[in-house]
């Protein structure tokens, strides 16, 4: 019982550690790099610790401490407790995501069947639909709470942006769900040993239907209408400094994070690596014990799975940094008149098949 | 242990209820109504029921308040002390029929909980409240039930587009 509390609590702190405490941060600093390397700049370089300057890692810690010390600012005629407590509302469920997003497969450690999941609940998928949902009032009660048009705009914006888009996200997976026949993330992550049976393969429509929803719901350019700088001055954080601006900041590098799991889990294999199962790594180690074996199974299949989130994470900065913004009618043209069809297409056919295949 | 749960729970749902009623803005109470939603589903988890715990807050907490925002929203209702409630003229009829088959549900509930055995807990199936279970009894058991609802909800989503394009046109 105090072991299974204690291993719980380890994941726990991997988790948080691994998402707020690392890419949230070095994820600001990717993002600079990146957009400077493919505008053809040198890039943020500037902060410098005795004049060491890391390639320009210190803007991370400039960044936070910026953000620490900024003025914390209420817009007069503001609704001070919905005000406050919107970016809390809108970073907390990106976090709580992963309690169900398995980073891992099952081992054998001390004789013990570790999970590398916080927990493997029942409805799975559906846990991370309804976490995500929540988060919307997060950006839709900032801009009410600020008493600025633009925010309110921004706000309305976000509000039936990603009510379009969630409707297609959720149809999407149902292939999934169908194809795998579970919920749980984790068997559905297991159901990937075999490399033809990855989700790409069986799910090729559902995967790039999902990544455009995903980054719809993230409000990252191409579909960053509920911020345009251009027309909202900041959309629905117009009115928001200091530590606020930065929990909204950090909510969507994290979802990000969230977004590049998820694509892992569902559609490449999650932690498995192609070809190679886990029997085949803990037999070539069996020499070490089985404890040995399985832990450094358990770290090559870690590493994997951040792998390929990292691949994702840089795959939605180059869609970030080479659309342009769509206009708004086109945003919605897109999620209910070609995604929305297209999703429930998708789920017919993938029916049809899996009738005739039995 | 489950009652220390249930409790304040339910004492939280209660008071988020009141303050949907009470409160003075719309936005005030639509956030109140979330919170009661995410309450509910509380209750839902404590009776084992995780499949319809999750849809309550997709559905109704994640999906239909967020609409419920945006109309408020857009119609820019704000806290306004001088719009006066009057119910309309004609609606006592209404008014009591309503009254009466909202009795008439509570005269119903409270007779079960009062017949109902509370001594010993009820015996469940393992696997209770799993999405299979409950997709299982929804497409055997249930289905006319259920077939019913969808097309309900189907009449009242071609209805709604039929007003609204009469307006636009």
């Amino acid at each position: 019982m105090l072991v299974d509390i204690l291993i719980t609590l380890l994941k726990i702190f991997f988790i948080l550690g691994v998402t707020v405490g690392f890419f949230a941060p070095i994820l600001t600093w990717v993002e600079r790099k990146q957009s400077a390397i493919m505008q053809d700049r040198i890039g943020a370089n500037r902060a410098d610790i005795l004049g060491f300057r890391a390639l320009g890692l210190f803007h991370c810690i400039a960044d936070a401490l910026k953000m620490f010390t900024k003025e914390d600012f209420i817009p007069r005629g503001a609704n001070k407790i919905l005000h406050t407590l919107s970016p809390i509302v809108a970073v907390i469920p990106a976090i709580v995501t992963f309690a169900v997003v398995p980073f891992g497969g099952e081992y054998n450690l001390f004789g013990k069947q570790v999970n590398l999941v916080i927990s493997d609940l029942d409805v799975g998928i559906l846990f991370v639909f309804a976490v995500a949902s929540l988060a919307t009032y997060g950006y839709v009660v900032a801009g009410w709470s600020s008493n600025n048009n633009w925010s309110l705009l921004g706000s309305m914006r976000t509000a039936s942006q990603m009510v379009s888009y969630e409707v297609t996200m959720g149809l999407t997976i149902i292939g999934v769900l169908m194809v795998y026949g579970t919920m749980r993330l984790t068997e559905i992550g297991a159901a990937q040993e075999n490399f033809f049976n990855w989700g790409i393969f069986l799910q090729p429509l559902g995967f790039f239907m999902f990544l455009t929803a995903a980054i719809a719901e993230n409000k990252r350019i191409p579909f960053d209408n509920p911020e345009a700088e251009s027309e909202l001055v900041a959309g629905y954080f117009t009115e928001y400094s200091g530590l606020k601006f930065g929990m909204f900041f950090m909510a969507e590098f994290i979802e990000m994070v969230t977004i590049a799991a998820l694509v892992t889990i569902l559609f490449f294999g999650g932690w498995q690596i192609p070809f190679v199962s886990t029997e085949s790594i803990t037999s070539l180690f069996d020499f070490l014990g089985t404890t040995a074996s399985n832990a450094i199974a358990m770290l090559i299949h870690v590493g994997v799975f951040f792998g390929k989130v990292v691949f994702f994470i840089w795959f939605q900065m180059t869609i970030r940094w080479t659309l342009p913004r769509f206009r708004y009618d086109q945003i919605m043209n897109l999620g209910w008149k070609i995604l929305l069809p297209l999703s429930l297409i998708n789920v017919l056919v993938t029916g049809a098949v899996i009738l005739a295949r039995s | 242990m489950e009652l220390l749960i249930f409790y304040p729970i339910a004492a939280l749902a209660v008071v988020l209820a009141l303050f949907v009623v009470f409160n003075k803005s719309p936005i005030g109470s639509a956030v109140s109504l979330i919170g009661l939603m995410l309450c509910l589903a509380g209750v839902f988890i404590g009776l084992s029921a995780h499949f319809v715990a999750i849809l309550q807050v997709i559905i109704y907490a994640g999906a239909i308040m967020v609409l419920f925002m945006f109309v408020i929203m857009l119609l820019n209702l704000k806290d306004d002390d001088n719009v006066i409630w009057k119910s309309r003229e004609g609606n006592t009829l209404l008014t009591v029929l309503t009254g009466f088959l909202v009795l008439g549900i509570l005269y119903k509930i409270i007779s079960i909980t009062l017949s109902a055995d509370s001594s010993k807990p009820a015996k469940i199936m393992e696997s209770f409240g799993t999405t299979a279970e409950v997709g299982k009894s929804l497409f055997t058991t249930y289905v006319l039930p259920f077939e019913v609802a969808s097309i309900l909800l189907l009449v009242a989503m071609v209805g709604a587009l039929v007003l609204a394009k009469t307006k636009i046109d």
